[in-house]
């Protein structure tokens, strides 16, 4: 059956060409430390579930310094950008197949798991239908497009490098928040930030407490980086003792309202770096937080429409 | 209280600009510590995690292909497309892209557009491009084409996170679903899903609304 174990071993050879391909890559300054970063991360990928706790927690150490001393950049694979507007002009419009190709393939591939009957399901992982269709999506439609455009067979690898290379050590920053968020959880930062904001506001009427939970889901989820980890504490703190207790408003409306107010955080927060921040490294963006910034005056006026929005809808008119 | 030391790192850390990578390594040694851990089983906690998460890494796997499609020309031919078609202004296509995010997450689709597939190698090079047709230059200035790639980036989020709640087997509606459970509350995923629908429309007036301003800006100096 294919899995998650697949679709790692797979990431786990693309990272590791990364390295072999860092290390013998002269144009680099750091290509030690290049190499010795996308090489713990094939090792992390390749065999993680064997190095034990402690040992993924050392991976993880070395990795963070060596990124946050400085990687390099590649020199190999940039094509100029002649050889690029060239071959722009040559293929046109079938340049666009294969972009196309790829969402079309995670699409047959997560609906025919799931539709597709037994046969299938046995064959892939019905929870994880759609990362490996991305995985296999990934892999076909790279093989297809080196044969179409007529380039090095290497050239997913080196092209690949140069995509990571311009993300740098952003691209370890979502899993290493990842795990953070999950140290939090272990040593119960969500109970007390949800009692210190139960505690020092007051809710003496409806609307009070609506604006406490919807600016309360949000600010939590900046400090937490996800709205799932914001919606437990606030919803048993506030939602549901309060709103739906005391002021007798309809609990579906009110958590919905109220995760959606969460995701206007998860807009303002460097913590969801994985929408917020590795975009703005993958787009060249000189200010890491640009992103954000683009986001905020959007983030901010739909929080108060959801405000809004919940103090009308969530709570049936007395007759 | 003082598990919030390490919420205060990073909120500290973050804003002073210090490597984020050092900061999360640090937030986690204290928070564990306040915890009452030993810095070993901190390590060892935060190890597993990183572990268990690898699956928001192996996103990175469609890098290759993306970097193979560009090296072939991908964004210059979005770029020619867009110098062709004189009808789609920066508004057009911003506009059409937030709603086709919305409408396709809504139906549960959410991994078939992103900042990696879609928003790098086709929609930054396309909005950028028709944004130096109507300013009337061959190429947008660099400080331009930066806002004009950030608010791109923007536009996809704001698409997918807005719309995604409207399917009914989404992470977060099944999250609720077991949460209001567990208190002794049963709704079904598609009462949640429908109050979704008016923040989504507020989503799309908004974010459209300032897509259609950052199109009729003058020509900016810089």
């Amino acid at each position: 059956m294919i899995g998650l174990t697949q679709v790692y071993a797979l990431a786990g050879f693309v990272f590791a060409g990364f390295a072999v391909l860092s290390l013998r890559d002269p144009a680099n300054p750091r290509r030690v430390r290049n190499a010795l970063f996308w090489g713990l991360f094939a090792l992390s990928f390749l065999a993680g579930d064997r190095l034990g706790d402690l040992g993924n927690g050392v991976l993880v150490l070395i990795m963070a310094l060596a990124a946050a001393l400085g990687l390099g950049r590649s020199g190999t694979g940039t094509s100029d950008a002649e050889a690029r507007a060239a071959s722009a002009r040559a293929y046109g419009l079938r340049l666009f197949l294969p972009a196309l190709l790829i969402p079309l393939m995670v699409l047959a591939g997560s609906l025919g798991v799931r539709h597709g009957g037994p046969a299938l399901a046995a064959l892939v992982d019905p929870k994880q239908a759609t990362l490996v269709s991305l995985g296999i999506a990934a892999l076909v439609v790279a093989v297809l497009s080196v044969r179409l455009f007529r380039q090095p067979v290497l050239s997913p690898l080196t092209e690949g490098l140069r995509l990571a290379d311009t993300i740098g050590w952003m691209a370890l920053l979502p899993q290493m928040l990842a795990a953070l968020g999950a140290v939090f959880a272990l040593a119960g930062v969500g109970g007390v930030v949800g009692e210190t904001v139960t505690g020092v506001f007051p809710m003496d009427t409806r609307l009070a407490a609506v604006v406490v939970y919807c600016l309360g889901m949000a600010g939590f989820t900046v400090l937490m980086g996800n709205a799932f980890a914001a919606f437990p504490v606030m919803t048993a703190g506030v939602a549901l003792p309060v709103l739906v207790g005391r002021f007798g408003g309809d609990p579906a409306a009110v958590c919905a309202i109220g995760m959606l107010s969460g995701f206007c955080g998860t807009l303002l927060t460097p913590l969801a770096a994985n929408f917020n921040l590795a975009p703005a490294a993958l787009l060249d963006l000189d200010d890491r937080f640009a992103v954000i910034k683009a986001q905020a005056p959007t983030a901010l006026v739909l929080l108060a429409v959801n405000t809004v929005l919940m103090n009308v809808l969530a709570f049936p008119a007395h007759p | 209280m003082l598990v919030l030391l390490g919420v205060l790192l990073v909120v500290v850390g973050f804003a002073v600009g210090l490597n984020p990578l050092l900061v999360v390594l640090a937030s986690a040694l204290a928070t564990g510590l306040a915890a009452g851990l030993s810095p070993l089983e901190v390590l060892a906690a935060f190890g597993k995690a990183f572990n268990e998460n690898r699956y928001v890494s192996a996103a990175w796997l469609i890098l290759p292909v993306i970097g193979v499609l560009e090296r072939s020309g991908l964004q210059e031919a979005a770029r020619g497309l867009i110098g062709r078609l004189r009808s789609v202004t920066f508004a057009r296509l911003m506009l059409s892209y937030l709603l086709f995010r919305q409408a396709t997450s809504a139906l549960g689709l959410t991994s078939i557009a992103g900042q990696t597939q879609t928003i790098r190698p086709i929609i930054a090079p396309m909005a950028e491009a028709a944004r130096a047709v109507e300013t009337g230059v061959a190429e947008v200035a660099p400080a331009e084409a930066q806002r004009v790639r950030a608010f791109a980036a923007a536009t996809d989020n704001i698409g997918l996170f807005f719309g995604e709640d409207i399917f009914l087997a989404i992470g977060s509606i099944l999250l609720m679903v077991g949460f209001l459970e567990q208190n002794g509350i049963t709704v079904e995923p598609l009462h949640l899903s429908v109050w979704a629908i008016p923040t989504a429309i507020a989503a799309f007036l908004v974010h459209g609304a300032r897509i259609l301003m950052f199109g009729r800006r003058e020509r900016p100096r810089s």
